[in-house]
């Protein structure tokens, strides 16, 4: 039986319990439900959790931790002369797992009697080509201790998988039936529903969670196993970025970050001023109608693509710096279509919308009582929103402005095709360079070896990025904090 | 607190400030205010009492044009300050705003220092020659609002760090610092709890002095110890308008006899 078989048991189970669980309740209540303490529906939901939860609480770890504990025990199965390292050893165990997967293949097509496949050799049979009849293809031949341990990988799996599904359905009908047998008109279950609803939410938080623990750990795990190979100090202070996989490269993060900051920095240039405006527009001027359609038409452009965006600076944006900065027009300031301000320029054009309706929405939130006071007082509208509410909103939009920029931080699609891929360290803003994000991309794709410096320079950089962004984050929270102590 | 009604007839005898002549208030659809003739005179505080709902903040609002804020807001009829007719296209409402002061439900300082509070009028308008002129009126406008005691060793704390009864004094005192002619206030005290209140009550019967002062207020206690002329309003009518001694004492309209003794509310 499937694992998907046995979730469809289980929910099938549940679905019974429901039915009797409320059909128990309403019984004990004498058909009066007057007489329960919760409704009915409270024990039907109570019954079906209790055949639910834990039995598929017990589903997933052992789907997550069979295949785990198996290829273990498989492993040892494998003599130590036969590898030289970990890479080899898993080359030998995607082997193992291939043949056996022919192997069930091979059953289920009838090629093989489950005897058979169970206890074929080497010696007598030719795998390789009974497996390639059946569509499965091989790699080389299939040598002893492969067939052996792809043997022994499907008979811990078949005992595995007949132990869960035993376990599962027994847990679903404990469950099933302890909260049968709990199931009368005095019994809480209003209040114990309450508390599986409570976990399950937990559940999901503590998810979300965890999985942003694992990828910062899986960071700092490869940035370490980075620092091993190539010292810190000329990472962080290193003037040049010149990796060759061929070794001897120069891994320096500054020109990448001096990229990084001054793209960003044009971006904010262009999108702060403009968004602003256009969420003051927005929240005090436009009427109704003009705000009606503006507002979702700005949340549109929010929701294109960065790599439309992309398109835009390499063909529209690059080529019109061009031909006003470049050679034709008499500047010869600029070599290229990509630069820092092509880039720089799309990006800030990419924020605005992020800028304006975040103001927007902090604007908003201004209470009128505020710009009534102002304007009783004789101020003009203007007057009001420059005195009053831009300073009342000042944390929230302090805050926009933050997350904007680490928005600018970490986009990447933009600068791969509108600023070049040099990384350079000049004040020129019409001067190719490239930022942090858009070597990460670089450094992993393509066949690097995952063991070289070239390659776990990646986590590095996609560590001091994350440290930065968390950096900006937190200093927002603290900005918007101390103001609202003041003010409110 | 009522005053004698000698002195009652020296103020019947005031200036008129304020001329409102068949005023009609539409929201949308809905008639607000209906054929309000009122004549509100100089340096007496008029109160504006009625059911809620039944369009007193509408027609307080129509005095300094703060209607105009609101998209729907419809203004039919005539409304002199000093002769002149405010919804005449030639007036800056901004202007007339500034001599037609607001001192609203909600204490609503500005998130700035209380200093600021005071001087966001003054620096508008321009009142003020020099910083010392400044600091001048700030001081004289915390003294006229009773809060100069309360806050003068922390000017440049934030405003909205006072309690609730020293808020409304400053935005009094905020209000008062433009030096308008007439300063409306609707329902300054509601809240506030009776000792902030008490302290606001006494200021408006020193601001009589200065200025005129209509507030709008649901409590007819307050109405009979601030003021010297009462309007009683019902459904967007003007059902009354007299000496408040005599609305409350020897009232014409059934209306407003019933509003009294609490059968309408
Ligand atoms: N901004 C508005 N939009 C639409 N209708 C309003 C608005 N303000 C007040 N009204 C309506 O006008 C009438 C008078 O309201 P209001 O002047 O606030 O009464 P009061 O201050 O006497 O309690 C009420 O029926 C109210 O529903
Ligand atoms: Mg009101």
């Amino acid at each position: 039986m499937s694992a998907s078989l046995i979730f469809l048991i289980v929910v099938a189970l549940a679905a019974v319990g429901f039915v009797l669980g409320r059909g128990r309740a309403m019984a004990s209540a004498g058909g009066d439900i007057r007489n329960l303490h919760s409704l009915p529906s409270y024990y039907a939901f109570n019954v079906a959790l209790s055949a639910l939860v834990p039995a598929l609480i017990l589903l997933v770890v052992w789907l997550i931790a069979q295949p785990a504990l198996i290829e273990n025990r498989v492993q040892s199965m494998i003599p130590q002369d036969r590898y030289a390292d970990r890479g080899e050893l898993s080359l030998i165990m995607s082997d193992v797992r291939r043949v056996a997967d022919g192997l069930d293949l091979a059953v289920e097509r009838d090629a093989l009697t489950r005897e058979e496949a169970s206890s074929i050799r080497t010696e007598f049979t030719d795998v390789r080509s009974r497996l390639a009849d059946i569509g499965v293809a091989l790699g080389s031949d299939v040598d002893r201790t492969t067939l052996t341990a792809a043997q022994r990988y499907r008979a811990l799996n078949a005992t595995g998988n007949a132990i869960r599904n035993a376990l599962v359905i027994l847990a679903a009908l404990a469950g099933l039936g302890l909260s049968l047998w709990k199931t009368n008109h005095e019994f809480r279950a209003r209040n114990s529903v309450e508390k599986v609803v409570m976990a399950l939410l937990i559940g999901a938080a503590s998810l979300a969670i965890l999985t942003t623990v694992g990828i910062v750990l899986s960071l700092i795990f490869n940035t370490v196993e980075f620092f091993k190979l190539y010292p810190a100090m000329d990472f962080f202070f290193g003037t040049t970025w010149s990796p060759s996989f061929g070794g001897g490269s120069e891994l320096g993060i500054l020109p990448l970050f001096w990229g990084t900051f001054y793209i960003s920095l044009i971006a904010l240039a262009v999108a702060v001023p403009i968004g602003l405006f256009a969420a003051v527009y927005l929240s005090e001027y436009a009427s109704p109608y003009v705000r009606g359609f503006a507002k979702p038409l700005l949340e549109v452009l929010a929701g294109i693509p960065t790599i439309v965006y992309g398109l835009f600076a390499l063909l529209t944006v690059g080529p019109l710096l061009v031909s006003v900065f470049g050679e034709q027009g008499g500047l010869g300031w600029m070599q290229g279509g990509t630069a820092v301000m092509t880039a720089g320029l799309v990006m800030g054009i990419m924020l605005i919308p992020f800028v304006s309706s975040l103001s927007d929405d902090i604007i908003n939130s201004v209470p009128q009582s505020m710009r009534d006071g102002s304007l009783g007082l004789g101020a003009t509208k203007s007057e009001t929103i420059r005195q009053v509410v831009l300073p009342a909103a000042l944390p929230g939009i302090v805050g926009a402005v933050l997350l904007a920029a680490s928005r600018a931080i970490g986009e990447t699609m933009i600068v791969v095709l509108g600023a070049g891929a040099a990384a350079r360290l000049s004040l020129n803003p019409f001067d190719a360079m490239t930022t942090v994000t858009a070597k990460i991309v670089s450094q992993l794709t393509g066949d690097a070896d995952f063991a070289s410096p070239e390659a776990l320079v990646a986590f590095a950089l996609g560590m001091t990025l994350f440290v930065i962004t968390l950096a900006l984050n937190v200093f927002a929270l603290w900005i918007v904090r101390t103001y609202r102590e003041q003010y409110e | 607190m009522y005053d004698s009604p000698n002195s009652e007839a020296k103020i019947g005898q005031k200036a008129i400030k304020i001329s409102a002549n068949k005023v009609q208030v539409y929201y949308g659809d809905t008639h607000a205010i209906k054929d309000v003739d009122v004549q509100i005179e100089d340096k007496t505080v008029t109160a504006f009492i009625g059911p809620s709902g039944c369009g007193k903040s509408t027609f307080l609002r129509c005095l300094n044009r703060m209607n105009d804020t609101i998209d729907i807001c419809r203004v039919e009829g005539e409304i002199l300050l000093d002769g002149e007719d405010i919804y005449d296209k030639r007036v800056d409402p901004v202007q007339l705003r500034a001599k037609v002061g607001m001192v609203f439900q909600k204490p609503n300082p500005f998130p700035k220092s209380i200093y600021d509070n005071i001087a966001y009028g003054p620096r508008i308008h321009g009142l003020a020659r020099s910083k010392a002129d400044l600091d001048d009126i700030v001081e004289k406008s915390l003294r006229r609002g009773a809060i100069w005691n309360e806050v003068k060793d922390r000017l440049h704390a934030p405003g909205t760090g006072l309690s609730g009864g020293q808020q409304q004094r400053l935005c009094i005192a905020r209000a008062i610092a433009t030096e308008p002619e007439v300063l409306l206030m609707d329902e300054p005290c509601s809240a506030l709890d009776p000792i902030a209140t008490g302290q606001v009550e006494e200021l408006i019967d020193e601001l009589r002095e200065n200025f005129s002062v209509v507030i709008v207020t649901h409590s007819m206690q307050q109405a009979a110890r601030v003021s010297q002329k009462t309007a009683f309003f019902h459904l967007g009518n003007l059902v009354e308008y007299g000496m408040t001694g005599q609305i409350f004492t020897n009232p014409n309209d059934p209306r407003t006899e019933s509003y009294i003794t609490g059968r309408i509310g």
